[in-house]
């Protein structure tokens, strides 16, 4: 099982950028150590700013940076980063067009302990309804990478959250099929379509190798890209596999499953199941329990494909 | 600063006051009396004070920045701008019009010479924060202003950044905060008191001066001042009257935020042509 998390591979893309690009400055707002930077503001101290617990002063700070042609990459943990900073990540950060990239770190119910003060179950909804802002969720450390070296490269503002623990591959090292604001298909199918990100990405994955044995082929994708959403791999996946399932580690409202909704009911309606978490706080646990609990695993995910299938009157062989 | 220099930075000022009222009045809404009190500071710095100034070449990379943290300050820094040769001056009358470029809050995509926008409180000294850590980073040499509302620092995330330009040294960075007494409820003293104000700025790590915000000799030579502080960030308070430069306007937290009716204009702008034409003749 691997053992790095996502944002210990935000590290890695930084240091290796960072000694050629001058421009990229690291932001953290006393989170160096839970943001897995500390080895950055070791090594490029000129290169990294420390605000103190003042999540609105560290983006705010960041814009200002970025204003003056420099790359900020603020990290803090998602919950305090999405809500408490939401006017000047609106802003500061989108309105004004500054290229900041905001890391939201130990993002969903990664603090799971913590109890739901430090859960962030609605940032997708917060920031991806701000016009300019784009709201990445990637499912491992390998994808984490190729989707750090795309931001760094690029000049528009962006939100990407990851969680705290390691979780385990989806991909393996160089083999992502990495390619910007596409999702990425992790199994082809034709019966169902299963759409995840972040951490329930691989959960997902487990889910498709479920249901194959059990004769239902199911297409998986990784749609990390929350916004700029995938819209054609959303289309097809209603065209070519009549039903969607959706499954994420965020509020049931104004998350990937309501955006997905809303093209599917739009442009080509299929039923779509969207999996997250429930209208009230989450119950505090461990991120397997709390996951567990609300049947966001891939023994749930599968039930809940099967059932809509099965609901949509397909005839599969038994096994 | 020689009286001729005086003269003619009080004419730009009364300029723009007269451009300002116009603008509000075309748009029936807008913020008279804190543009008013914040005009004759903008008019030092972007006429006498700020470096590497190209209203052909707003984004330059070494100039000196200007951050309105109070952004309802437009109807002084529009005018300010337009005077100073960034847009054309006619296009003040579209003001807060539909689809108009000039809209109520200061917006640096849309309009030449604005480095960010604001519009909501308490964000300009933190993104100036910025610009002046990026200034020492790069070991460019631009200095940074960043003018508050009194009412406005009030909000805690100045009080934040404050922090961080007393932690970081940034004595490349000049914040002002426009004195003028009185927020939309009321007197600043009454909604939330700021004094001891001096003191508070003093022991975040910041020089502090205090002036005439009305004094343009007094505003020019505090600027010049600022650049001889080492090591630390500099604080201006700024005196200053609400209104400023229309009699019945003056001290009166009514023109805080509404437009004035036609009479009002009409009286208002007879007193703002006067004091023009009389710096003039």
């Amino acid at each position: 099982m691997n053992t790095i998390p996502n944002r210990r591979a935000i590290c890695e893309t930084l240091m290796e950028k960072a000694g050629q690009d001058k421009t990229i400055v690291v932001l953290c707002s006393d989170s160096r150590g839970s943001a897995s930077l500390e080895p950055f503001a070791q090594a490029y101290p000129q290169q990294f700013v420390e605000v103190g617990i003042a999540e609105q002063d560290l983006v705010s700070i960041a814009a200002g940076m970025a204003s003056c042609g420099l790359k900020p990459f603020a990290a803090s943990p998602a919950c305090f980063l999405s809500t408490r900073s939401l006017e000047q990540i609106k802003v500061d950060v989108a309105y004004s067009q500054n290229n900041v990239k905001l890391i939201g770190i130990s993002g969903g119910i990664s603090y799971g302990p913590l109890g739901m003060t430090h859960h962030s179950t609605q940032d997708i909804a917060c920031i991806a309804s701000i016009p300019g802002m784009r709201v990445y969720l990637p499912s491992d450390r390998h994808q984490t990478k190729c989707l750090m070296e795309a931001l760094v490269a690029d000049d528009s503002p962006a939100y990407l959250r990851v969680g705290r623990n390691p979780v385990e591959d989806v991909y393996t090292s160089g083999q992502c099929n990495f390619v910007m604001d596409k999702a990425t298909v992790l199994q082809q199918g034709k019966d169902i379509t299963i759409i995840a990100c972040g951490e329930m990405v691989r959960e997902a994955q487990k889910a498709g190798e479920i249901l194959k044995q059990k004769g239902i082929s199911a297409r998986v994708l990784d749609m990390y890209c929350v916004k700029p959403i995938d819209r054609q791999a959303v289309l097809d996946a209603a065209r070519e596999t009549g039903s969607i399932l959706t499954v994420e580690e965020h509020s049931a409202f104004g998350g990937m499953g309501s955006i997905v909704s809303q093209i599917v009911s739009t442009c080509c309606p299929v039923p779509v199941v969207n999996m997250a978490l429930p209208d009230q706080p989450a119950i505090a646990g461990t991120s397997r329990q709390v996951f567990d609990y609300y049947g966001l695993n891939a023994s749930g995910i599968a039930e809940n494909a099967e059932r809509m299938i099965k609901s949509s009157g397909k005839i599969y062989p038994e096994h | 600063m020689d009286n001729v220099k005086i003269r003619e930075l009080s004419k730009i000022a009364t300029k723009a006051r007269i451009l300002g009222l116009d603008a509000i009045h075309s748009a029936n809404s807008g913020h008279i009396g804190g543009a008013f009190s914040a005009v004759d500071i903008m008019t030092v710095l972007f006429f006498e004070t700020m470096r590497n100034i190209d209203p052909k070449n707003p984004k330059q990379p070494n100039r000196d920045r200007f951050v309105l943290s109070k952004g309802h300050g437009t109807a002084a820094l529009y005018p300010t701008l337009a005077l100073r040769g960034f847009f054309p001056i006619e296009d003040l009358k579209t003001f807060r019009h539909i689809d108009s470029y000039l809209s109520g809050h200061a917006e640096m995509n849309h309009v030449p010479g604005v480095d960010m926008s604001a519009g909501s409180l308490g964000q300009g000294l933190s993104a100036a924060v910025g610009m002046a850590l990026a200034g020492k980073l790069d070991h460019a040499g631009y200095r940074v202003y960043a003018m508050m509302g009194d009412g406005e620092i009030q909000e805690g995330q100045i009080w934040e950044a404050a922090m961080a330009a007393g932690k970081y040294k940034l004595d490349n960075l000049v914040g002002i905060v426009d004195y003028n007494r009185l927020q939309i409820d009321g007197t600043v003293a009454e909604v939330m008191p700021l004094e001891p104000l001096k003191e508070k700025w003093k022991s975040f790590g910041w020089e502090t001066f205090e002036i005439d915000g009305h004094d343009y000799a007094a505003i020019a030579q505090v600027f010049e001042d600022a650049k001889q502080i080492k090591n630390k960030p500099v604080m201006v308070i700024a005196n200053t009257v609400k209104g400023k430069g229309v009699s019945f306007m003056e001290n009166n937290v009514n023109w805080h935020g509404h437009p004035p009716a036609e009479d009002e204009y009409q009286r208002a702008m007879a007193e703002l042509k006067k004091a023009l034409e009389d710096l003039e003749g």
